[in-house]
C-alpha cells in the first residue's frame, strides 16, 4: 500500500513557503436555547497553491463545519473565532459584503449530495451562469456560452444539449460534474471539497474524483477534499489532517501517515480499512463512539477508547505536538510502539480487540 | 404541453354539462317551491292564478321535458329569466359578475402579496418577533370573521378617522364609466375619468384588504413552512457558496421551490371567491356574485341560483386548468400529459 501511495504523490510533498489558506486555531461554537457546545475545537491547517489536503474524520467530527465556518456559511447561531487567512487575508470577522466576493470566485465549495446540491426548477446551464455572472461582467449569452465550455471541461457529453436541462434530467454522476464545473467557473485559487463522491456510486466516484483531479492539475487549484475514506486519501492527497471531536489530532504528508501514523486514533482508522487477502477475519473497529458534542470527556477526548491511555490522558488535553513537519496531538506521539501499516491484521495483535 | 391543454379544452363542455345537470338536479330536491317566489301570498289559493303562473314559468312540464328545454337555452346563451328581478339571469350576472371579478382580483393581489411576502419574512427571521408579529397577523387574518373585521375597519376607517368611504364601489353623485370591461377601475381608466378612478379605488380599497387579509393568513402559513423546508436544502447553501446575496438565495433560489403548494392555494381561493364572498359584498354592499346567489337562493329563484352554480363552476374549472398550466412554469420537473 505504501509503495503505491508514495508513487501516486511523490513530487508534491515539498513545503510550500507562502499557504494559499492557512487556517490557525478555529473554534465553531453554537448557541441553541440557552445550552452553548463547541463543534470545532481548534483546527490548525495548511493548504498550499496546488496542493490536495484532505481532511479526514468521522460523521460530526466537524470537519464540514470547519470549512463552512472558514466559509463564512455557518448559521447564524454560530460563534468562530481564530483566525483563517486566505492569501495572507484575514476571513473571520470580514464583512458579508466581501466574502460573496471571495466565495465562488476565490474559493469554490462543493457538497456532499449532487441530488440536492443543485437547484430543482433552475436549468443547469442557467446555475453555472449564475455562478459566472455573479462575479465577471458578462452578459447571459456570454455566460451561457462559458457553461457549455464549463460542461465540456468536466467531460459531460453533448454540452450544448445539456446546458438547458434541468437537474433531474442529469444521473448523479453528471449533476456532481455539473456541481464541479460551477465551482471551477470563475477559475478560483482554491477548491474544498465536502465528500464529494459519498452519495455516488463506487464506479462514478472514480469518476468524480479523478475530474477533481486532472481539474486541480489543469488549473493549479488548491484542493481541499473533506473525506471519512481514507482510501479517496490515500488516492488523491497530498498531506492528511485527521480530526477528531472538533481538532485536528494528526496531520502528515500521505505517506507518512499511511507508514507511521503518530496518533492512536489514525492508528485505528487505518487498522479498520477492509484487507481483501485476510477478508475472512472480522473487521477491526475502534471500540466505542466518538463523543457527544457538548459532552466531552476531560483531558484529551480520545482517550475513552484509546488502547495507550494513561493518567495524564485524563487530565490534559495534548496540544498539537510538531514532530518535525508533521504534526500529532498524543501524549505518546513519539513513543507509541512501531506500527505496521501493511496489514490491519498486524495492528490488531498490538490491541488485542479482534475476534478471529 | 399545447396537447395537454388541447385536451383539457375538450373536456370542458362535458365538464360543464355535469355541472348544469347537477345544478338543475338540485333545484329539483329542495323542498321549497318555487311558485311562492313568483305568486304572492294572497294568491297562493287561488287555482287559476296558480296553474297559470306554472304554464308561464313551465313548472307544469315534467322534469326530463324542463331540462332539455333549459339546456336547450343554454345552447343559444339564454340562461332564463329570474323569478325576482325578472330580468334575464345571464344579464344579471353580466352586470355582477365583474363586480365580483374586480373585487376578488384586488383581493388576491393584496392577500397574494402580503402572504409571500410575510412568509418569506417570517421563514427567514424564523422565531424573531417578525416572524410572531406575522403569524400573529395570519392567525387574526384566517380567523377573524369577516363581518367582524370588516365592520370594524369600516367603522375606523370610514366613521371614526374618515380616510376612506363607506361602503359601495362608487360614490352615488359620479357617474359610472362606459362599461368596457365591467372593472370600474379599469373603465374609468379607459374613459381617462381620474376622479372616478380615484373614487372607485378608494372604494375598492377596504373589502379588498379584507377578503384578502384570510387569503394572505394560509397563504403565509404555507409559503413560511415551505420556505423553512427549502432553505435547508443543500441547493441553497450551493447558492451561497457561489457568492449570491442574501436576497438572491431567498427570492430566486429558494421562494420559487415553494411555488407549486403555493399555486394551488392561491387558485384554490379564486375560484372559492367568486360565489364566496358573499360576506363581503353584503358589509361592502358591493352588488356581487355572493350577494346576488345569496339572494337567489333566499326567494328559490332557480333560474338564478341554477346560474350563479354554472358561473362558480366554471370559475373552478378554468382557474384549475390555469394552475396546472402555470405548475409547469413554476416545477420543470411536472410533466403534463
Amino acid at each position: 500500500m505504501s509503495a503505491q501511495l508514495s508513487s501516486a504523490r511523490s513530487g508534491a510533498i515539498e513545503k510550500p513557503a507562502d499557504p494559499l489558506l492557512s487556517i490557525r486555531g478555529l473554534r465553531v461554537g453554537f448557541r441553541k436555547a440557552g445550552s452553548q457546545f463547541e463543534a470545532v475545537r481548534g483546527i490548525d491547517l495548511d493548504v498550499a497553491k496546488g496542493e490536495v489536503v484532505g481532511i479526514v474524520g468521522e460523521s460530526g467530527s466537524g470537519k464540514s463545519v470547519g470549512m463552512l465556518a472558514a466559509l463564512g456559511l455557518t448559521s447564524k447561531n454560530a460563534v468562530v473565532t481564530g483566525s483563517v487567512r486566505f492569501k495572507g487575508d484575514e476571513l473571520v470577522g470580514k464583512p458579508a459584503r466581501e466574502m460573496r466576493r471571495i466565495r465562488g470566485a476565490r474559493i469554490a465549495m462543493i457538497f456532499q449530495d449532487p441530488l440536492s446540491s443543485l437547484n430543482p426548477v433552475m436549468t443547469v446551464g442557467a446555475q453555472i451562469a449564475e455562478a459566472v455572472r455573479l462575479h465577471q461582467r458578462l452578459t447571459h449569452r456570454q455566460a451561457m456560452a462559458r457553461a457549455v465550455e464549463l460542461l465540456a471541461l468536466v467531460a459531460i457529453p453533448q454540452p450544448e444539449r445539456r446546458v438547458s436541462q434541468y437537474p433531474h434530467e442529469f444521473s448523479g454522476g453528471m449533476r456532481q460534474r455539473a456541481v464541479i464545473a460551477m465551482a471551477v467557473a470563475n477559475d478560483p485559487d482554491l477548491l474544498i471539497a465536502d465528500e464529494p463522491t459519498t452519495a455516488l456510486d463506487v464506479t462514478v466516484q472514480a469518476q468524480i474524483l479523478s475530474v477533481l483531479r486532472s481539474l486541480q492539475e489543469r488549473l493549479g487549484l488548491g484542493l481541499v477534499l473533506i473525506t471519512h475514506d481514507l482510501g479517496v486519501v490515500a488516492g488523491h492527497a497530498d498531506r492528511v489532517a485527521v480530526v477528531y471531536s472538533g481538532r485536528v489530532v494528526e496531520q502528515a504528508t500521505v505517506s507518512d501517515l499511511f507508514a507511521d501514523p503518530r496518533h492512536p486514533y489514525t492508528r485505528g482508522l487505518i487498522a479498520s480499512i477492509p484487507n481483501l487477502e485476510e477478508s475472512r477475519e472480522r473487521l477491526f473497529s475502534i471500540e466505542g463512539s466518538p463523543p457527544a458534542l457538548g459532552r466531552l470527556p476531560g483531558g484529551c477526548a480520545f482517550h475513552p477508547r484509546c488502547i495507550h491511555t494513561e493518567a495524564r490522558c485524563r487530565e490534559q488535553d495534548p496540544p498539537l505536538l510538531d514532530l518535525g513537519g508533521r504534526f500529532s496531538a498524543c501524549h505518546f506521539a513519539t513513543t507509541l510502539p512501531p506500527f505496521h501499516s501493511a496489514s490491519p491484521a498486524s495492528a490488531s495483535l498490538e490491541t488485542g480487540s479482534i475476534a478471529p | 404541453m399545447s396537447r395537454y391543454i388541447l385536451r383539457r379544452l375538450i373536456a370542458m363542455p362535458f365538464l360543464v354539462l355535469g355541472i348544469v345537470t347537477i345544478a338543475f338536479l338540485i333545484t329539483t330536491v329542495t323542498k321549497g317551491d318555487p311558485l311562492t317566489a313568483i305568486v304572492a301570498e294572497q294568491q297562493m289559493s287561488n287555482p287559476e292564478v296558480v296553474a297559470a303562473a306554472k304554464a308561464r314559468w313551465g313548472l307544469d312540464r315534467p322534469l326530463p321535458e324542463r331540462y332539455m328545454i333549459y339546456l336547450g337555452n343554454l345552447l343559444s346563451g339564454d340562461l332564463g329569466t329570474s323569478f325576482i328581478t325578472k330580468r334575464n339571469v345571464g344579464t344579471d350576472i353580466l352586470y355582477r359578475l365583474p363586480a365580483t371579478l374586480e373585487l376578488v382580483f384586488a383581493a388576491m393581489i393584496f392577500g397574494t402579496t402580503l402572504g409571500i411576502v410575510l412568509g418569506v419574512l417570517a421563514a427567514y427571521f424564523r422565531n424573531s418577533l417578525i416572524d410572531h408579529g406575522a403569524r400573529l397577523f395570519a392567525l387574526f387574518g384566517s380567523s377573524l370573521p369577516v363581518f367582524w373585521s370588516g365592520l370594524g375597519l369600516l367603522f375606523i376607517f370610514s366613521v371614526v378617522v374618515n380616510w376612506l368611504p363607506g361602503p359601495g364601489r362608487l360614490d352615488a353623485r359620479l357617474p359610472l364609466p362606459p362599461g368596457v370591461t365591467g372593472f370600474l377601475t379599469i373603465d374609468s381608466l379607459l374613459a381617462g375619468n381620474i376622479t372616478v378612478f380615484k373614487d372607485a379605488l378608494w372604494h375598492l380599497l377596504l373589502p379588498a384588504f379584507v377578503l384578502g387579509w384570510t387569503v394572505s393568513g394560509t397563504i403565509s402559513r404555507l409559503v413560511r413552512a415551505n420556505m423553512l423546508d427549502v432553505m435547508s436544502r443543500e441547493f441553497v447553501l450551493t447558492a451561497r457558496a457561489k457568492g449570491a446575496s442574501e436576497f438572491r438565495v431567498v427570492i430566486v433560489h429558494a421562494l420559487r421551490n415553494t411555488m407549486v403548494p403555493t399555486l394551488t392555494v392561491i387558485g384554490y381561493s379564486f375560484a372559492y371567491l367568486i360565489t364566496g364572498a358573499v360576506l363581503t359584498e353584503t358589509i361592502f354592499s358591493w352588488p356581487g356574485m355572493g350577494s346576488y346567489a345569496v339572494e337567489a337562493a333566499r326567494a328559490l329563484d332557480f333560474p338564478a341560483i341554477i346560474g350563479v352554480t354554472i358561473v362558480g363552476g366554471l370559475a373552478f374549472l378554468v382557474t384549475n386548468l390555469v394552475t396546472d398550466i402555470l405548475y409547469v412554469v413554476a416545477n420543470p420537473r411536472v410533466r403534463l400529459s
